[in-house]
């Protein structure tokens, strides 16, 4: 008889797939790319594009998987699309000097150059980047020539409003296309070295299948690593996992994991934040009454319906709706909210509402609401319409779910919970990695200091959004496959490879045992007690030691019942790997510093100028290293660009 | 090594799916694009997909988006996250 169909089960089920715990499956390729996202997708296309045989691993469903999977509203920096009237150059150094320097130089100036190119490809496969029905013919934000949408600056043109909703379908079809070989349900889980040692050039890498157990061992000529930035180390949401933080469950940092075990090095991980989602006590993202990201610029008003007045970058209030879309008087041209929201850089700031403590001085009532019905009816559309409509975290449950109970634009508003786009309160010590957070280093190859190792998207330091992450990824794609094509065949470890099979399988092992929830809420404990906002030598070395004893004893006792509960096992364990490489990260720096949201108890100065530098960290045969780079390592952008990018240059010539 | 291989359901404080059964054929699609996999099919050949692991659900629709069946399946936001409009003329007259 069948179970209750359609519900939850009561009891056991027995695994429906097949189980192939003992086998071993041997691939081999010119590039293995790991991660399946927007990044990874245009590695494969990339690569493949350069003639190498690609294969790519993907950890969940590469149809609609990755931090974009379901969608997205725009593009940002597509600084060479005909009518931007900013170019790479400007965008690039704006970028990283909003950040004081703490930014990725390399990646940023990639994206810039090179995310409106990843459009174009992504027009090819099938999405829409244009208003081809003409829906929005006429509004100010629209250019009729090439139908393109922009949003923020309407006057520089450098952001694009994107069909999203279309994007991922249209990179997988590309990857296909361009004959990569693409893998889903299969976890990229431990990178394999020449001779099984720490530092060693990269040959492959191991991964575990999360319906059949099965273990496969990939020979690759270089990796490209496409995965997540790390996630859950403060926050972790008991009976409602899959909504712990901003990025999607299977977003787990894998990579750094895999990266740190093996000497990779990395850079700015002592960078948190203050949370703004998890799990129940905050809302979906762009969910409720706001007026950024998705929501710029809509109109808010208080309770009794005033408006909350927008001003530019010098405090002038703007009346018309038009002039919160454009430049302040003397100013070129602005960025998203002019940087990291708790810093405004007054050079590149953009229109904002009154600040909501000014407000509540000049009287106006809580709780506020964003009222769409005050907008002009194409921008009312385009942010109702199309933006909730295409941004992947809104489309189904805000978007048609509004909808269907009956939200109306044209008429309701829709109450705001928190101050600008937040939606709940975390205490300080409950960080998140977000606002360009740390990660691997790269060189202008976008390869990693480990030989063979190339980096895209999240994996990057200072990674970004969605146009970050294509353009990095075929751009890391193309570079691994130059250096395939430069080397010959791989030989793997077989003691690595038997090692790492051991590793994997661990958790089954046993019936009985701890769960990986367990394990994943007792990590965030010690990153919240001795991680947390306020940090020095003492505490941190403390979370070392928790972070240990979490390893030597619950870490052992794990137990996975199926290959799904096997995956999530390996997920934690990699949480835990990066927690070590987080505390690491924080010990590394003796210095607090305002851009970095980092603040020492020990070393209370902030930002003194010795340590105006990239702080790294990497593990080597005798413990961890602890080194620097100058804030300006990668040097001139267009200078190194050119350098390594001949090929590149003139195939987009030719056209 | 575990030889008997077997799911148990994750208690969560969620129950992010409803799957219409009348309407469902059974196609599984739901449970393919879904990223974090929080289906088990059903032993019964065309029958609705089991939701396993609800606590893992992230909310993005794919299933939703997906599915053949118009209502077949929905998705359910959890009650705490409800959020409040009404209509702007109830705020009063001032403002404009």
């Amino acid at each position: 008889m069948a179970r209750m169909a359609g519900e939850t089960p009561l009891g056991p089920v027995p695994w429906p797939y097949p189980v192939e715990y003992g086998k071993t499956e041997y691939q081999d390729a010119d590039v293995l790319v790991i991660g399946g996202g927007a990044s990874g997708c245009f590695a494969a296309m990339g690569a493949a594009g350069r003639g190498a045989r690609v294969i790519m691993w993907e950890k969940a469903a590469t149809m609609t998987s990755g931090a974009m999977g379901s969608g997205c509203d725009h593009w940002e920096m597509a600084a060479t699309n005909p009518c931007s009237r900013v170019t790479p150059e400007e965008l690039a150094d704006a970028m990283v000097r909003m950040h004081h320097g703490y930014n990725n130089g390399i990646s940023h100036y990639i994206e810039s150059r090179e995310g409106y190119d990843r459009l174009l490809d992504l027009e090819t496969y099938g999405a829409k980047i244009r208003d081809t029905g003409d829906e929005f013919r006429g509004a100010d934000f629209r250019d009729d020539a090439t139908k393109f949408m922009f949003a923020y600056d309407y006057v520089n043109r450098f952001t694009l409003r994107v069909w999203g909703t279309t994007f991922k379908r249209a990179m997988y079809r590309g990857a296909k296309i361009r004959k990569a070989r693409v893998i889903d349900r299969t976890m990229g889980a431990g990178l394999l070295t020449e001779g099984g040692t720490i530092g060693g050039r990269v040959v492959g890498a191991v991964a575990i299948n999360g319906r059949t157990g099965k273990f496969t061992v990939c020979r690759a000529k270089s990796v490209v690593f496409c995965m997540s930035r790390p996630t859950r180390l403060w926050l972790f949401a008991p009976g409602a996992t899959g909504i712990s933080e901003f990025r999607p469950p299977q977003c787990t940092g894998d990579g750094h994991a895999m990266a740190w075990r093996v000497g990779g090095q990395f850079t700015m991980l002592e960078k948190s934040l203050r949370g703004e989602w998890s799990g129940l006590r905050s809302f979906p993202p762009y969910s409720t009454g706001n007026n950024h990201n998705t929501w710029y610029a809509c109109t808010m008003v208080d309770a009794a319906g005033r408006r909350i007045p927008w001003l530019d970058r010098d405090g002038r209030e703007l009346t018309a709706v038009a002039d919160r879309y454009r430049p302040g008087p003397g100013q070129k041209f602005y960025m998203k909210g002019g940087g990291e929201p708790d810093f405004p850089f007054y050079e590149f700031q953009g229109p904002e509402t009154m600040a909501v403590e000014e407000a509540m001085k000049q009287g106006f009532k809580l709780p506020f609401y964003a009222d769409l019905t005050d907008m002009p009816p194409l921008e009312r559309k385009v942010i109702w319409g199309m933006m909730v409509g295409n941004e992947g975290k809104t489309r189904t449950p805000v978007y048609a779910a509004y909808n269907d109970a009956g939200f109306d634009p044209a008429r309701d508003v829709l109450q705001s919970y928190g101050d600008g786009w937040r939606s709940g309160q975390f205490l300080p010590q409950e960080r998140q990695f977000f606002g360009i957070p740390g990660g691997m280093v790269n060189d202008w190859r976008l390869m990693t200091n480990l030989e063979g190792l190339f980096a895209a998207g999240d994996v990057l330091f200072a990674s970004d959004c969605v146009g970050h992450a294509a353009a990095t990824g075929h751009y890391a794609g193309r570079h691994a496959a130059a250096y395939a094509s430069a080397h010959g065949d791989v030989t793997v470890d077989d003691a690595q490879v038997a090692s790492e099979r051991a590793r994997l399988y661990e958790p089954l092992q046993r019936t009985h045992g701890v769960s990986w929830q367990a394990l994943a809420e007792a990590i965030t404990r010690v990153m919240q007690n001795y991680c947390g906002a306020v940090k020095s030598d003492d505490l941190l070395h403390e979370g070392l030691r928790g972070i240990e004893e979490l390893r030597a004893n619950e870490a052992r006792h794990l137990v996975a019942r199926n290959p799904h509960d096997l995956l999530r096992a390996q997920e934690t364990l990699n949480v835990l790997t990066n927690a070590e490489l987080v505390i690491h990260s924080c010990l590394a720096r003796q210095a607090s510093s305002k851009q970095l949201q980092f603040q020492r108890l020990d070393y209370p100065e902030m930002d003194p100028p010795d340590w105006h530098k990239f702080v790294t960290v990497q593990r080597d045969a005798t413990g961890v290293k602890v080194g620097a780079l100058p804030i300006d390592y990668y040097g001139d952008f267009v200078t190194n660009y050119e350098r390594h990018n001949a090929d590149y240059i003139r195939e987009q010539a030719a056209g | 090594m575990n030889t008997r291989v077997f799911a148990i359901a994750d208690q969560a404080i969620v129950d992010p799916i409803t799957i219409v059964p009348e309407l469902c054929t059974g196609c599984n699609l739901c449970l393919h694009v879904c990223p974090v996999d929080l289906f088990l099919p059903n032993d019964d050949k065309g029958g609705p997909p089991h939701v396993l692991w609800p606590g893992e659900c992230w909310y993005e629709g794919s299933c939703v988006d997906v599915c053949p069946e118009p209502g077949a399946i929905r998705l359910n936001r959890p009650p705490a996250t409800r959020v409040n409009w009404k209509p702007r003329a109830d705020l009063g007259p001032c403002g404009k």
